[in-house]
């Protein structure tokens, strides 16, 4: 009698696996496309969620990156009493004297001094600009730029001459500066020399009408203590300059002294936006979820259809083990293939919306590792019940379907 | 290599008993000595197919002891019976079994897929086993292109792609008209001429009568043992 030991069943290559597994999907393509396509739509759906709102992401860091983190201002808050504070006269020395600040420039608020298109408007549509005057370094501090005409200069800051925020300049009918340009403000009349661009960092300044701070002194009785100050820190010390900004600026009363950091601001309103995407993930979670459902059902199906399939294989020699791994095998191809599919559908989206925005596109790795691994894990589960089914069928059961 | 023996089925005293009652087959004892070509013959429920799936170790029996080209069945674990089945058994079925939209070529190829010859050597061996049963020119047509005798052919030289001890034909000429029958059973017996032990079940006695030796079944029994002068 010979010995059982010298029976070994052969393993199957990789390669082999892969093969059968295709064999399986090719045989019957319509139902591979429509069980694949419900992961793709599952995958793609939160693919360009992640994708969409990293974009949106990567524009905000691009932006932030670009107007600087490292601006701090100090603004007047309220006295104890609630009574609108002011900053000393020479807080803006003593702010520069603060050894991490890289620049320090500042507004002050004439309060008093409206603005108007001409002096023909009655006085109650003042239209809610405010009149500032501005340091000449305001620009390079805030992260200012001017679209149109030019910014103040020693001279023309003491004369008669206002530099329009964005919206200000909107909200007057001004398109262009010029001499013939002139607003009616505090009650006399002042050049339009320059129109600002938005800035983003201090969105006071668009609705502001800009003028010296000499010429506030003198045209307008401006008390010469400023509203806002702004500064740039060293991007290591913004945090300790921070804590100590309130104190530098108004020493007598550091509690009447607000500041704050714009960029925070920012970056605030974007996180509004994370609990959106949270939302639609789980929108598309439960999508992947239906999807894997999917290929469970065409893997069982394809199971009892191909049991005469089975019944041969195992008779040309398969083992119980080579059968599981081939249905296993067709299930994570299949899954993998609706990943793919959903990967590219999804960073299409994401390409297309990034590119109509202007934003740039991205689809971070994290995600597209993520998503394989679902896929893997999905194709797994679902076939891992058909394919025990399968390889439990007894050979002469299995033959006998026909 | 393991050594020859004589036999290469050895039947001794094979019940097998389904659940639920029905006895198919009932003390068989049969030998099938190497090189012989063997027709099972009965008509339909008489346990032939069972007789089959057990020689074939697609099945256990019930009682009695089987084995198999010097191994005894008993004592194999699944995995070792797929073994004995992937290098030592062809299997020839009634309605071909090839898979749709596979050539011809990967379709006998795939009678090696289990036995850990890589897929070249698979595809050079698949190629001599159809030229072997004059289907050398339909390598790449697929099964839907073929006749039903093509089919079969192309079915036994997947079951023979391997050089089996054995091969099994169950009704391998039932699906056919009568002259591509005749041809198919002149093939058989030009590869048992080759060497091939051949076992053939059939409920048709002009198929049969083709062959050397004849068990008749009836109700699970050996009824019947005939060798031809």
């Amino acid at each position: 009698m010979k010995r059982a030991g010298s029976l070994r069943a052969a393993a199957l290559s990789p390669r082999d696996v892969l093969r059968l597994g295709g064999h399986g999907l090719r045989a019957r393509p319509l139902r591979v496309v429509l069980s694949a396509l419900g992961i793709a739509i599952g995958i793609a759906a939160m693919a360009s969620v992640v994708g969409i709102s990293t974009s949106s992401r990567a524009r905000l860091d691009r932006q932030l990156d670009a107007l600087g983190t490292n601006l701090l201002t100090a603004g007047p808050g309220s006295t104890l009493f609630g009574d609108p504070a002011k900053l000393p006269e020479d807080a803006v020395a003593m702010v520069g004297r603060i050894g991490a600040v890289e620049s320090v420039s500042a507004i002050g608020s004439v309060g008093d001094a409206r603005v108007y298109r001409s002096d023909r408007i009655p006085v109650a549509q003042s239209g809610g600009i405010g009149t500032y005057a501005a340091l000449i370094n305001l620009p390079e501090t805030a992260g200012a730029t001017v679209g149109a005409g030019t910014w103040l200069n020693d001279a023309t800051a003491r004369y008669p001459a206002v530099v329009v925020g964005a919206r200000a300049a909107d909200r007057l009918g001004i398109g262009e500066p010029g001499p013939e340009r002139q607003i009616w403000l505090g009650g006399r009349w002042f050049t339009v020399i320059g129109i600002l661009d938005p800035v983003p960092l201090a969105p006071e300044l668009d609705m502001g009408a800009l003028i010296g701070w000499p010429a506030a002194q003198h045209y307008l009785g401006f008390d010469g203590r400023p509203t806002t100050i702004y500064t740039r820190i060293h991007p290591n010390q913004v945090e300790a300059v921070r804590a100590l900004l309130a104190r530098t600026a108004n020493p007598a009363q550091p509690n009447e002294v607000d500041v704050s950091r714009p960029s925070d601001a920012l970056a605030a309103r974007a996180a509004v936006d994370v609990a959106f995407t949270g939302l639609l993930l789980g929108i598309g979670a439960v999508a992947l979820l239906v999807g894997g459902i999917g290929v469970a059902n065409t893997m069982v199906i394809s199971v009892l259809e191909r049991r005469a399939e089975i019944g041969l294989r195992r008779a040309l020699g398969a083992t119980r083990g080579q059968i599981r791994i081939q249905f296993l095998a067709e299930s994570l191809l299949l899954s993998t293939l609706g990943t793919g599919a959903g990967l590219l559908l999804g960073s299409g989206v994401t390409a297309v919306y990034a590119s109509v925005r202007g934003w740039p596109t991205v689809m971070p790795a994290w995600f597209v590792g993520g998503a394989v691994a679902t896929a893997l894990l999905i194709g797994a589960l679902a076939g891992l019940y058909p394919a025990v089914r399968a390889a439990r069928l007894a050979p002469t059961e299995a033959l006998a379907t026909t | 290599m393991t050594h020859r023996t004589e036999t290469i089925v050895t039947l001794q005293g094979v019940g097998r008993k389904y659940p639920g009652g029905v006895v198919a087959l009932r003390d068989v004892d049969l030998d099938i000595a190497r090189g012989e070509l063997v027709a099972i013959v009965g008509p339909s429920g008489s346990g032939k197919s069972t007789l089959l799936h057990v020689i074939g170790t697609l099945d256990r029996p019930s009682a009695g002891r089987v084995v198999i080209d010097g191994f005894d069945v008993a004592r194999l674990s699944d995995n070792e019976l797929s073994a004995l089945r992937a290098g030592r058994i062809g299997f020839v079925f009634q309605l071909f079994h090839l898979a749709p939209g596979l050539p011809v070529i990967d379709n006998v190829a795939d009678g090696l897929l289990y036995t850990g010859v890589a897929l070249p050597e698979r595809r050079r061996r698949a190629v001599r086993a159809l030229e072997r049963v004059g289907m050398g020119h339909r390598l790449t047509h697929r099964p839907h292109e073929l006749s039903g005798g093509e089919k079969q052919r192309t079915a036994i030289a997947r079951a023979v792609v391997g050089e089996p001890a054995l091969l099994l034909a169950d009704e391998p000429t039932g699906a056919l008209d009568r002259g591509t029958g005749e041809s198919l059973m002149r093939l058989l017996t030009d590869l048992h001429k080759g060497g091939t032990s051949i076992v053939v079940i059939t409920h048709d006695p002009d198929v049969a009568a083709h062959l050397s030796r004849q068990v008749s079944m009836l109700d699970g029994r050996v009824v019947g043992d005939r060798t031809a002068p």
